[in-house]
């Protein structure tokens, strides 16, 4: 006989198993592509890991809408503001998620909104000064409720 | 017509730094999704947001799809003088909505 715990413990397991076969069959950008992205906002400019700060939860529940805080040390004056914010994902359909374009009005650079993860993932923001320097700032994210890619609606 | 709000202090002193909430209803179909008979359906997202404060531009957004639905978006900017500060979203399929508020800079 089939106790309420095996039922509920087989149940558990095969919607985790559909979750996972509609995820693998979907479209998703790639690492590479991401590269591709990146390049065609920064150019052949280098990009430094620094006085950039991406915020978002490590481990979110769900990818429909993760908050996400970026900020980026600056005086903020006319001589030496951030331009702009580009926020980038590797494994979403499309590695574009943000641009962000500031002036020295701004005051802080920082800008919070919600995004969608489609999976596990690393995020990227990367900062253009007015300087003509990039500087970045990674996260890796675990998402376990993936957002794009539902076969059905 | 889409809804949009916009939270910012009514008064503020000269240079301080203000925070701006915007908020609007959309759903940001991203044109990756299909329906049960497998048809895609289209893509259907805000593409830019536009802050001016007096005329003068003071922020700019590109929105993809990746942005959730409802986009909020949160910027700050330095209050120099009191006057109307407008927003403006555009997207696909013709979308268009501008919201202002007034700031009283003391």
């Amino acid at each position: 006989m089939t106790s309420r715990r095996d039922f509920l413990v087989a149940a558990g397991s095969l919607a985790g198993g559909v979750a996972l076969a509609s995820a693998a069959g979907a479209a998703r950008a790639t690492p590479a592509a991401m590269q591709e992205a990146i390049r065609k906002v920064v150019g052949e400019a280098q990009i430094r890991r620094g006085r950039v700060r991406l915020e978002i939860p490590p481990l979110v529940d769900n990818g429909n809408a993760v908050p996400l805080t970026v900020s980026v040390e600056s005086p903020m004056t006319q001589v030496d503001h951030v331009k702009a914010i580009h926020v980038f994902a590797e494994k979403n359909p499309l590695p574009n998620v943000l641009s962000a374009y500031f002036n020295a009005r701004a005051g802080r650079a920082r800008v919070v909104t919600r995004i969608r993860l489609a999976d596990s993932q690393t995020v990227t923001a990367i900062a253009e000064l007015s300087d003509g320097s990039f500087w970045t700032d990674t996260v890796d994210v675990v998402v376990t409720l993936s957002a794009c890619l539902e076969e059905f609606v | 017509m889409a809804r949009a709000v916009v939270k910012l202090p009514s008064t503020v002193k000269r240079g301080e730094i203000v925070e701006i909430r915007t908020l609007v209803q959309h759903a940001m179909e991203t044109g990756f999704r299909r329906t049960q008979l497998g048809e895609v359906i289209p893509r259907n997202i805000i593409r830019t947001f536009v802050c001016a404060y007096n005329g003068k531009e003071i922020f700019r957004a590109g929105l993809h799809p990746a942005i959730a639905a409802n986009p909020l978006l949160a910027f700050t900017t330095v209050a120099t003088e009191s006057g109307t500060i407008t927003f403006t979203w555009t997207g696909d399929n013709g979308f268009s909505v501008t919201e202002s508020a007034t700031i009283t800079v003391e």
